[in-house]
């Protein structure tokens, strides 16, 4: 029962966001994600230039010891030029038997140095973090965050809010339909604690490279499948992996007509330290060309 | 300590390398193994309107319709530039792009729709 209590406040927060993409919808034309299906690794794919997508990733699992939650990161994600992408996150979350609270946002940049594609490709990725000090949207997991952080109630989380800068290196390839994608990732609370370190990696592959000469919903080519691994690397004044969690995560993605992209993932913690399962859900809209209404045209010559 | 006219050579200096890649053509970077590449799809039916649809889900939004740009900085991909291309060199660009001047690279896609793109994009020609 409260589970399913759960699941319905959890699920407001990700239809609010969902809701709000139909409503866009209805007046804007609609394109097509190119991103892979990955919930905490990034690949070298950016937003095209003009274009926003808005999505929803839910997470939702049970800490030992603690209540099961269901928590969603609202993502806005604009692309400002074709090498530079903006996103703002909102973030809430939903706790049994506790209450469910919008908990914070943040602003990131990923920005491609290169201006075209190599073998290996980097992105630099620029995040400010207003959030609680565990936030249960777990879009990514540094240092020796645990399943102990996303036991606390949710009155203790407000609290202690945290201003954090987060710093990733993502380096990425596409290699015979494969995407082979690593991050590094480097957080610092702005007002004390230590760096702490983290890293992603995640490879994904279309099941079929070759699109339909007919208009398809079910088709091969429609549907990504991949895995990602990711976790905790210590910090700078404990930098070991005790008490570090880490999780390996099967992934599909499915590219729905209209510019809808449905992905699910779930997760397996792989140290005492982790929680046992997340199971993740995303729901993608892209919007084309909302650059638009702020600019007469973009792009270039050929 | 660096002299000040010498700071100022090598930023000049730096700066016409730097200008000079970058006015250079797209199509004189690529490799002649790339420029050779034919197109496995080339003038099939199946091929040119899976291309279509693959044009009209990434390609429509900026170059329109029709291919024709918007007359301004998205150029048309009905020109004679476009025609005198090898498929090699047209897949070449969609992998590569050019970020600078807005154009998406299309790595991401799986080859078999680049050259199903190539493939469309020849048909419309």
């Amino acid at each position: 029962m409260e589970a399913s209590i759960l699941l319905v406040k959890s699920l407001i927060y990700f239809w609010r966001g969902a809701a709000l993409a139909i409503c866009l919808a209805l007046f804007i034309p609609i394109g097509r994600a190119q991103e892979k299906p990955y919930f905490v690794t990034y690949s070298h794919d950016l937003e095209e230039p003009g274009n926003l997508e808005i999505e929803t990733k839910s997470a939702v699992a049970q800490p030992n010891g603690g209540n099961p939650f269901g928590a969603t990161a609202m993502e806005l994600e604009y692309g400002t030029r074709a090498w530079w992408t903006t996103e703002l996150y909102l973030d809430g979350q939903a706790t049994g038997s506790d209450s469910a609270v919008f908990t914070g946002w943040r602003l990131e940049n990923r920005i491609r140095p290169l201006m075209r594609d190599h073998a290996v490709n980097p992105v630099l990725y620029i995040e400010y973090e207003n959030t609680p000090t565990s936030d249960k949207t777990i879009l990514e997991v540094v240092g020796h965050d645990g399943q102990a952080d996303l036991a606390s109630p949710n009155a203790t989380l407000r609290r202690n809010h945290q201003h954090e800068a987060e710093l990733k290196l993502i380096l990425s390839s596409n290699v015979k339909d494969w995407n082979i994608s690593e991050n590094f990732i480097s957080e610092k609370n702005l007002g004390h604690d230590p760096w702490e370190f983290g890293y992603a990696v995640g490879a994904t592959r279309p099941l079929r490279g070759a699109a339909s000469s007919r208009e398809c919903t079910f088709c091969a080519e429609k549907f990504i499948a991949g895995a990602e691994a990711y976790g905790g690397l210590g910090d700078t004044s404990a930098l070991t992996m005790r008490d570090t969690s880490h999780y390996i995560a099967p992934l599909i993605g499915w590219q729905l007509p209209r510019g809808v992209r449905f992905s699910f993932s779930p997760g397996f913690g792989l140290t005492d330290t982790s929680l046992a399962r997340v199971y993740r859900v995303g729901l993608a809209f892209e919007f084309e060309q909302i650059g638009k209404w702020f600019h007469s045209s973009q792009g270039g010559d050929l | 300590m660096i002299r000040p006219s010498l700071a100022v050579f090598l930023i000049a200096l730096t700066s016409a390398v730097a200008l000079g890649a970058a006015s250079a053509s797209h199509w004189e970077r690529v490799t002649a193994k790339d420029h050779a590449r034919p197109n496995p799809l080339a003038g099939q039916p199946d091929a040119i309107a899976a291309g279509a649809l693959v044009y009209r889900d990434h390609c429509q939004q900026c170059h329109q319709a029709n291919a024709r740009g918007d007359g301004h900085k998205r150029p048309s991909l009905r020109s004679n530039e476009i025609h005198n291309l090898s498929d090699g060199d047209i897949e070449w660009f969609l992998r590569q792009g050019d970020l600078r001047h807005g154009m998406p690279t299309w790595s991401s896609l799986p080859q078999a729709q680049r050259w199903q793109l190539v493939a469309y994009l020849r048909s419309i020609q």
